[in-house]
């Protein structure tokens, strides 16, 4: 009983060691200071936005009135391995500390190690639900440094995948939300319209999840044959299917009482948190990459812009919903607008040359051989391309030292910045309503970890 | 070019590339009241803030009266009101990589500050809360940095246990 490593009852923080995560850890109120407090309580903001006010923090609460209890990484409705740690006055959440961290698997490293051929395949994996949008930021930014055109086909075809997987995402958001609410149906429908899309990713790149579609340079096919049959299927079928969504969730009594009113944000809070996306268009902030910095041919097609009220889950649902629509109008026009022409750039310096090609000439060989196994140079320099991904903005950074690979790649994944907004939208709330609030902020865990 | 705001220190070096957008140099004791400026000035959203390791890339191209370091704070601001971005890079030395932090301007950069120093082992100065947010805690060394060696395996001299 001498040794001091012995867990008794006298050394109770032993009794945690197993668990423990040190320092990221939610800590009792005693062991933390004013700031990081102020923080775990969200009250990160008040008045200009900049200044944190004391008074609203209630430090003076004894450690012993309150709990602290871990959720996750496990839990079912944390969507992947998200852990939250939260210090609850009976069903109250008084502070909250999300612990992330555990899906790391260095991807920001291995793309140092791939070249720009490659590194498409390693952003498709980060947000694994719009790969298309990872793809689209990456390729965007090497096409910066390289300083190439993309011919207009293959911008055109980028718009419409990427909002066909808008949908596919937006979707699944859909699904998880409502089985998180406790209606298992919306999760079967949500999936089963999903399937559609999936399918007619298979049709057009081979793959369904990790698709590699789009590459610097273009993307890596054409169009499969009677596409426009497909697209509109999907578009008549899920436009058609919104309205049976709206009479499963949005005017269903339960269903409003556990979003209408709980956890709301202002714009704000959600400017100073440097939250983007649905969750700062609810906030009544009209700010979608789309339409303020138009990227791509978003300045030709005609949409909406969805903006909310109250930042409240109902609003975040509802903007979810709309964006729906308004992305199945956006793919109308391009099935409608798609120009004919080249799919991917001819600059000989990012795409290989065409197979015939290869049969008779030795160069062309070589070519090819070289593209794909040193890869093409991108000149010295450094970029920061953005876009409108279905979770905010997708910012990709890449530094580039003249070599085949980039120097660093980094990644600025919407939802990490996103969770920052747990905190203050759990503040007060339900211990219920966390599953809610989780669910509306939508992390990707596969891109919050990267 | 874009014009600095009016009250941002003096001599700040502004570069402008082709087609990937203007970057100001501050240096690291005019960096805060530079990024406070830039606030004030409307840029309302710090979009993304990363740390870049030089130690194999010396020979970059950074304008006059810069000196280039080791280490590189990437600061991204985005203006939702007059649509503009600014990067704003700030040079920290390889035996001391400490600077300012922007918790106190724009709340939303805390996690990705403590991702900088996870991941590079850039310090923060005012960071409510620094530590490690994707590694474990007890991690050693930081992976994002060139020299960090990658699938080294510690070698343990005594107690490893034996094949059987």
């Amino acid at each position: 009983m001498t040794d001091p490593s012995f867990r008794t009852i006298e050394r109770a923080d032993l009794l945690t060691a197993e668990t423990s995560e040190g320092p990221q850890e939610l800590k009792p109120r005693s062991l933390t200071d004013q700031a990081e407090l102020a923080r775990e309580v969200g009250a990160v903001l008040r008045l200009d936005g900049r200044t944190l006010d004391p008074t609203s923090i209630d430090v003076e609460r004894r450690d012993d009135e309150t709990m602290i209890i871990n959720m996750g990484p496990s839990h079912p409705s944390t969507h992947g391995v998200l852990r939250l740690m939260l210090e609850l006055d009976g069903e109250v959440v008084l502070r909250t500390k999300p612990v992330i961290g555990y899906l790391h698997t260095g991807m920001e490293k291995t793309g140092e190690e791939l070249s720009y051929v490659q590194g498409a395949t390693n952003v498709t994996r980060m947000d694994y639900l719009s790969p298309i949008n990872n793809e689209l930021s990456y390729s965007m930014a090497v096409e910066k440094l390289l300083g190439i055109e993309v011919p207009e086909r293959a911008v055109w075809i980028r718009m419409m995948m990427s909002e066909i997987n808008r949908i596919s995402s937006h979707l699944v958001w859909m699904a998880t939300n409502g089985m998180d609410l406790g209606s298992t149906s919306m999760m079967i429908y949500g999936l089963r319209e999903r399937e559609l899309i999936l399918a007619f990713f298979e049709k057009t790149a081979g793959l369904r999840l990790n698709l590699n579609y789009v590459r610097p340079g273009g993307v890596a096919a054409d169009l499969p044959d009677g596409w426009q049959d497909d697209v509109v299927v999907i578009c008549d079928t899920i436009d058609a299917r919104t309205y049976e969504y709206d009479e499963l969730l949005t005017g269903q009594p339960i269903f409003r009482d556990r979003m209408i009113g709980v956890a709301p944000m202002t714009a704000e809070e959600a400017l100073a948190l440097s939250v983007t996306g649905p969750l700062l268009r609810s906030t009544g902030v009209p700010w979608d990459l789309r339409r303020t910095m138009p990227y791509l041919a978003y300045d030709q097609v005609d949409f909406d812009v969805i903006v909310g009220t109250y930042g409240d889950n109902f609003d975040r649902f509802a903007i979810r919903l709309n964006e729906i629509r308004e992305s199945i109008k956006i793919v109308r026009q391009c099935v409608d607008m798609m120009p004919k022409g080249d799919y991917r750039t001819q600059d000989p310096k990012v795409t290989p040359p065409p197979r015939a090609r290869i049969d008779e000439s030795m160069e062309a060989l070589i070519h090819h051989f070289k593209l794909f196994t040193e890869g093409f140079h991108v000149p010295v320099g450094e970029v920061y391309s953005a876009i409108e991904s279905p979770r905010g903005e997708l910012g990709c950074y890449i530094v580039a030292d003249g070599g085949p690979k980039p120097y660093r790649i980094h990644v600025r994944a919407p939802s990490f910045v996103n969770l920052q907004a747990v905190p203050l939208l759990m503040r007060g709330g339900l211990m219920s309503d966390t599953i809610t609030v989780i669910s509306t902020v939508d992390p990707i865990m596969g891109e919050v970890d990267r | 070019m874009i014009a600095l705001p009016p009250n941002a220190p003096s001599g700040v070096a502004v570069a402008e590339g082709l087609n990937t957008g203007v970057s100001c140099f501050p240096s690291r004791s005019s960096y805060h009241a530079f990024v406070a400026s830039f606030r004030e000035d409307g840029f309302e959203l710090c979009a993304d803030l990363c740390a870049v390791d030089y130690l194999t890339h010396p020979g970059r191209e950074l304008p006059e009266g810069v000196s280039p370091e080791r280490f590189e704070v990437v600061v991204n601001l985005l203006s939702l009101s007059r649509k503009e971005r600014v990067r704003i890079r700030v040079q920290l030395p390889e035996m001391d990589p400490r600077v300012d932090s922007l918790f106190d301007i724009y709340p939303g950069s805390e996690a990705m500050e403590r991702e900088a120093y996870d991941l590079v082992g850039v310090l923060f100065d005012g960071h409510p809360d620094l530590t490690r947010i994707l590694m474990p805690e007890e991690w050693e060394g930081h992976p994002l940095r060139k020299d960090y060696g990658v699938g080294r395996v510690p070698v343990q001299f005594k107690e490893a246990p034996g094949p059987r």
